[in-house]
């Protein structure tokens, strides 16, 4: 069984339809891509599933659980985390004291401890810099900390929403050999992102969505080797 | 002589509108919004510290009560008048935390009266004189910066050191960022105003036992000062609710003894002017970012 099902999920705001009834599913280990141009309706798949928004019509399992009506704050506790569009890091709070809010959902000490160990051999960026302000981060670096944030809940899976976006070409780079370390690490990837070349480039399989529907899907270097895609989305 | 006890009196009003200040500027920083209807809850505190007090004769009892009451009264005006708008524009919240501050003062009118009750002060000590005379301290005065600094320094360590003092930090900055950390928004706000009444309680029954005239306007104008407060000192911050509060009962206390006691109010919000004209986000308030 799929570690994460999404079933025919329509998502409305207000009377503009914006997710038109589609279907994908996640397995353990995995890392899926979800490509499409601006305005696809991407971001509004990701807060869907993270329980931001609630569908209109269909379903979504998680873990074998039914988690469509749950809220999301509820949804972190099970095994989910979600790096937000704009990594949305706290500003006006220390990195440590944002990777700690990684970890609220967590009460045991010790094992909080080992989640700080394990992020910051993989940031080791953020350990130098855990008393300064998030909000004095570099671009970056605060994408790091959205990321290390979201592994502080030791998260089955992690959703992530553009972490390349406004980056210099050798942070992305650098950005997707850690999402490849971390799903290396054993953790689910589900990867929203406009770079489509390096997204494919990562993926094991990939979904193309278009104007809320889902286009086409395959093995992600099928895709990449598809001259529609190629055209459309890879620019060659 | 006069000079030290204008500027106590001025120190203990500003602690009682640094303790208002502290339930909106709390409120404001997590919930994003104005609860006008906040002075009225300290209004709703000193009938009820009055009322027990009167029936018991125990002021402690009317003290409890009191903070019962408002913070029960707190959470549940958020629930049914301000939770329901949380999507709506702040103009619609604005009116609605206006409405509520009209019907809380109509209910203490339907329920106690319009005449005003002699609230008896909850401070058993007797003035403190000193230098033979010439200096009287009351000892409401000394209770109440008191009461001041032990709130705010258990606020400050409360932010600091607690989960939920963590999770209100990540509510105020975004919303949508801290549910993705798991915090339940509805119930960090609902918290927020539960703090925010059970100060306001306690406000009311030191303002009552400082100016012991109780009426169902009593916190009203309190509360616009205390607000003014909370702006002064940057609004959002705990600290500058503090310090701003203690500006403003400062100032009033001197524009009162030195200028004019009609005048008092003007200057105290012609100071206000200034301060935001010279530093528009108060005095350790935040700049404000926008976002891009």
């Amino acid at each position: 069984m799929a570690l994460l099902e999404v079933k025919d999920i329509e998502v409305y705001y207000g009377v503009i339809k914006a997710i038109k009834g589609i279907s994908f599913e996640v397995n353990e280990g995995e890392v899926i891509a979800l490509i499409g141009a601006n305005g696809a309706g991407k971001t509004t798949t990701l807060h869907t599933i993270s329980g931001l928004i609630t569908p209109k019509v269909g379903s979504i399992v998680f873990d074998g659980k039914d988690i469509t009506k749950v809220p999301a704050h509820s949804i972190v506790s099970l095994g989910m985390a979600h790096v937000p569009e704009g990594r949305r890091v706290f500003s006006q709070l220390s990195v440590y004291d944002n990777l700690k809010l990684g970890a609220f959902t967590r009460s045991d000490k010790d094992e909080i401890d080992k989640s700080f160990k394990y992020v910051y051999e993989r940031f080791p960026r953020l350990e130098e810099r855990k008393k300064q302000l998030a909000g004095t981060l570099s671009g970056g670096e605060q994408q790091m900390l959205a990321m290390g944030r979201a592994l502080m809940s030791r998260p089955k899976i992690v959703l992530m929403d553009e972490p390349s976006m406004g980056l210099s070409p050798i942070l992305v780079s650098e950005i997707f050999d850690i999402i490849k370390t971390i799903s290396d690490g054993g953790t689910t990837v589900l990867l929203v992102e406009q770079n489509a070349k390096k997204a494919l480039e990562i993926a094991d399989r990939a979904y193309v969505l278009e104007t809320g529907t889902i286009s086409m899907s395959g093995k992600a270097s099928d895709l990449a080797n598809d001259e529609g895609i190629k055209k459309a989305y890879l620019g060659e | 002589m006069d000079f030290i006890s204008y500027l106590i009196n001025g120190v203990s009003l500003g602690s009682i509108y640094a303790i208002i200040a502290l339930g909106y500027t709390m409120v404001y920083g997590i919930a994003k919004m104005l609860n006008f209807a906040h002075g009225d809850v300290i209004m709703i505190g000193g009938y009820i510290c009055f009322t027990a007090m009167s029936a018991s004769g125990n002021p402690w009892l009317g003290i409890i009560l009191a903070v019962i009451v408002c913070t029960v009264l707190g959470v549940a005006i958020e629930k049914v008048a301000y939770k329901p708008l949380r999507q709506a524009t702040s103009l619609a919240v604005l009116i609605t935390a206006i409405g509520m501050s009209y019907f809380l003062q109509n209910l203490a009118l339907i329920i106690f009266g319009s005449s005003p009750k002699a609230f008896k002060s909850v401070v058993p000590f007797e003035p403190l004189v000193l230098a033979d005379g010439a200096l009287t301290i009351k000892a409401e005065s000394i209770v109440t910066v008191i009461c001041c600094v032990v709130i705010m320094i258990v606020l400050v360590n409360f932010m600091k050191k607690s989960k939920t003092g963590a999770a209100m930090l990540a509510v105020s900055e975004d919303k949508g960022a801290a549910q993705l950390m798991g915090i339940n928004v509805n119930r960090t706000i609902a918290i927020t105003f539960a703090i925010g009444s059970a100060l306001a309680a306690i406000a009311g029954v030191l303002l009552c036992s400082y100016s012991p005239t109780l009426t169902p306007y009593t916190g009203s104008m309190p509360g616009i000062k205390a607000f003014t407060a909370a702006v002064f000192g940057g609004i959002g911050s705990i600290p500058g609710a503090f310090i701003g509060g203690m500006l403003l009962g400062i100032i009033e206390g001197f524009a009162k003894a030195y200028i004019s006691s009609e005048l008092a109010d003007a200057i105290v919000f012609g100071v206000l002017v200034i301060v935001l004209i010279v530093k528009p986000t108060g005095i350790l308030g935040r700049p404000i970012h926008e976002k891009v």
